[in-house]
């Protein structure tokens, strides 16, 4: 445990390679660029989003862990309270060890946007915007499980701890892991004004979203789960930590 | 002059009256902490006499629990339970009101008091992220039985999924006395089995949006007010029962097969309505009932929209001991036999509204373009481009222009595997389209009449043979 290999720096000359060894650590996926519909917009005009890399799962204990060992700046017992919440890796056992139960391959979670763009910066990465994040988000798996269920039904079971390994589950046609049915994850934007505490009065706040009076069509179930992630980006301050929040980084491609 | 001085003394009089009235308003004196319970439990009546600083916790939190016999779901609750815990405060109290979600929680959650007077009902004070809490203050303006429920985005489904109870703001002069009171709440649950379908359901959206409810039921699950968890009074009491509709859709016409309500306070409000046998509940509403236990027995709690009692969980029972009036209700006195005359039961068919057909390619190109920017566009793109590497073009596709009815095939059945596209290879899963002959028809003549397609059209019929004949290989 407190010599791991050194996931991170292989994965950082890794880039844009297309990494079918998970054991390396977090390979980045080049997404190429695109256009999609923000689920739950009014404004359905296909939105671009350019080329860029996305790592291919959440960032894991294992991979955050040497990111401390780095940075004793981030440690829990001296990160500053104005860059983290008082539970911020609540469920490591120490500075330099994660709790047993919750395995080296597990997501990241407890940490705050300031620690996961940190994070992020230290490889020459940043967080995705939910542009991107929406974008890969909505590709469809490639066994056949149907993206709408498989997100639905995550946010109706009670949350699960340990959390479970990265890439134990299908990757969607791009390759990326996770990105539903395990963790919420940071991105960069989170605080762009989404959802307010009184979504219901959205509307009158021309903020594009379907909610409150502008609620009414919104009969895409898949509008539905984007709401859950619109609110809870929302409900968020940067200083934040979550017991089921964590993040992967996004790079961009030149 | 005289004048003058009338009109002084009016304002001055009208000062006065204006300074009393905002005198009027009770000063709040002491603090205490407000208790709360679990349903069918009231918290008993409030007997100070002055107002007060009230402090809440309620504690939001999602739970598996049982919603009817082998079958569980995951309630997100007030308080671990459904329905929320039951709040009492008194007319003109200051309340200081916590929020606290439970670090378990996958969602942020809020509280929307109808309590409230002031933006969102304290939804926008109280939204919360999980394993973290929120603080905002109210005044009980108005006397009354109110619901509160989470209004954190999408509204219908924190709703659905069990997040609602009673606020009882209990008018300055307090309520008439009575022997025992009780809080019960209807709501109703969408599931993706049917009713009774055992095992986790999960939540069903299109069930809910269509108000069609697997679950109509009392207090949070089928049965919570049944058998050994029964309420029990005897005779000779007077009961009242707190009832609130936490919806998210239906309407309840509550009835409590054999009694009278003797007093209904309508909506929850200060009208009082006498000899009342089914008082109206609105979804996000309340009424107070009270009726005088005359007699002995086991009265059932129902909504009288009766096959929601029946056949969905809507049913309670008020078990009633003590002595069986005969005067009041005698029970059978006598048992013959009546031989009506005919009674042959009818039945009238049942047809579903037909959909006319498009009368021309035409339309049919207008509908089936509508069809693709709903169903088609978030893989195949605005043009018909695809992705490259993961969904194929259907812009110039010889693969589309070559196989008309493997193309037919692919929407109606779904197609897996590699595929050849304008000598690109790809290797993804087409699921199955939910669509009606008629509308893939629809489809596919917008396809092949746009981006340089071939302008095959697509009879609804050639669909309905693909549909019998299985997946074109």
């Amino acid at each position: 445990m407190k010599n791991p290999k050194r996931p991170l720096m292989l994965a950082v000359l890794a880039l844009g390679v297309f990494m079918s060894l998970p054991s390396w650590g977090n390979g980045m996926i080049l997404i190429p660029a695109g256009s999609f519909r923000m689920p739950a917009f009014l404004d359905k005009t296909p939105r671009k989003v350019n080329s860029f890399y996305l790592d291919k799962h959440p960032v894991t204990n294992a991979e955050y862990l040497s990111f401390v060992e780095q940075h004793p700046e981030w440690h829990k017992s001296s990160v500053k309270k104005i860059f983290a919440d008082a539970n911020y890796l609540e469920y490591w056992s120490g500075d330099l060890d994660f709790d047993k139960t919750s395995g080296a391959s597990s997501p990241v979670v407890r940490v705050s946007w300031y620690a996961a763009r940190a994070y992020c910066a230290s490889l020459g990465k940043r967080l995705p915007v939910i542009d991107e994040w929406e974008y890969v988000g909505q590709m469809p798996f490639k066994d056949k499980n149907d993206l709408k269920t498989v997100i639905l039904e995550w946010y109706g079971q009670s949350s699960e701890w340990p959390l479970p390994s990265v890439m134990k589950r299908s990757a969607n046609t791009a390759g990326i892991y996770d990105q539903h049915g395990v963790i919420w994850e940071w991105v960069e934007d989170f605080n762009s004004s989404m959802v307010t505490g009184e979504s219901r009065a959205d509307a009158a706040l021309d903020r594009n979203l379907f909610c409150g009076g502008g609620a009414s069509s919104a009969a895409d179930p898949s509008d539905y789960a984007a709401f859950m992630r619109y609110a809870f980006r929302s409900s968020l301050q940067a200083k934040y930590t979550v017991k089921n929040l964590g993040f992967r980084c996004a790079k961009d491609k030149d | 002059m005289k004048y003058a001085a009338v009109k002084k003394s009016l304002i001055g009089i009208a000062a006065l009256v204006f300074a009393v009235s905002a005198y009027a308003q009770e000063k709040i004196k002491g603090e205490e902490k407000a208790i709360l319970t679990d349903a069918p439990d009231v918290p008993p009546p409030i007997t100070r006499k002055h107002a007060t600083k009230v402090i809440v916790d309620l504690e939001t939190k999602e739970v598996k629990m049982r919603l009817a016999d082998g079958v569980d779901y995951t309630f997100w609750t007030f308080g671990g339970k459904v329905p929320g815990k039951f709040i009492r405060i008194r007319e003109g109290d200051q309340v200081e009101f916590h929020l606290h979600n439970h670090p378990s929680s996958k969602l942020p959650h809020n509280i929307d008091l109808h309590a409230v007077t002031g933006q969102g009902g304290g939804a926008e004070g109280s939204f919360t992220a999980p394993g973290h809490s929120s603080t905002f203050n109210f005044k009980a303006l108005n006397p009354g039985l109110y619901v509160y429920h989470c209004a954190t985005a999408p509204v219908g489904m924190h709703i659905a999924n069990g997040m609602y109870g009673l606020i009882l703001v209990e008018p300055k002069e307090g309520m008439p006395k009575v022997d025992k009171e009780f809080y019960v709440m209807q709501s109703e649950f969408y599931t993706k089995g049917k009713y009774g379908a055992p095992g986790l359901q999960p939540f069903s959206m299109t069930k809910a949006v269509e108000e069609k409810a697997d679950y109509v039921v009392f207090n949070g699950n089928v049965g919570a007010l049944v058998g050994d968890n029964a309420i029990k009074a005897k005779v000779g009491e007077k009961v009242r029962m707190f009832v609130g509709n936490g919806g998210p859709n239906l309407v309840s016409s509550f009835h409590v097969i054999g009694e009278i309500f003797d007093r209904v306070y309508i909506e929850g409000g200060k009208l009082v309505n006498e000899n009342v046998q089914t008082t109206l509940v609105p979804a996000g509403g309340s009424a107070i009932v009270e009726f005088k236990l005359d007699t002995a027995g086991t009265f059932i709690l129902v909504d009288h929209s009766i096959f929601r009692a029946f056949n969905k969980g809507a049913l309670g029972m008020l078990k009633v001991e003590g002595e069986h009036v005969k005067e009041i209700y005698s029970g059978k006195t006598e048992d013959g036999i009546y031989q009506p005359e005919g009674g042959v039961i009818q039945e009238v068919g049942e047809s579903a509204p037909k959909i006319i057909p498009a009368k021309n390619i035409q339309e049919s190109i207008a509908r089936g373009k509508r069809i693709y920017e709903s169903s088609c566009f978030a893989c195949h793109q605005t043009n018909g481009q695809g992705l490259p590497g993961a969904f194929p073009p259907l812009a110039k596709s010889d693969f589309l222009n070559k196989n008309k009815s493997k193309s037919i095939s692919a929407v109606v059945h779904g197609m897996d595997g590699k595929v050849t596209v304008n000598g690109k290879e790809y290797d993804s899963i087409m699921p199955a389209q939910v669509l009606t002959d008629d509308e893939i028809s629809n489809v596919l003549n917008y396809v092949y009449s746009a981006w340089g397609n071939s302008k095959k059209t697509v009879t609804p019929d050639e669909v309905k043979a693909i549909r019998a004949s299985g997946r074109v290989k």
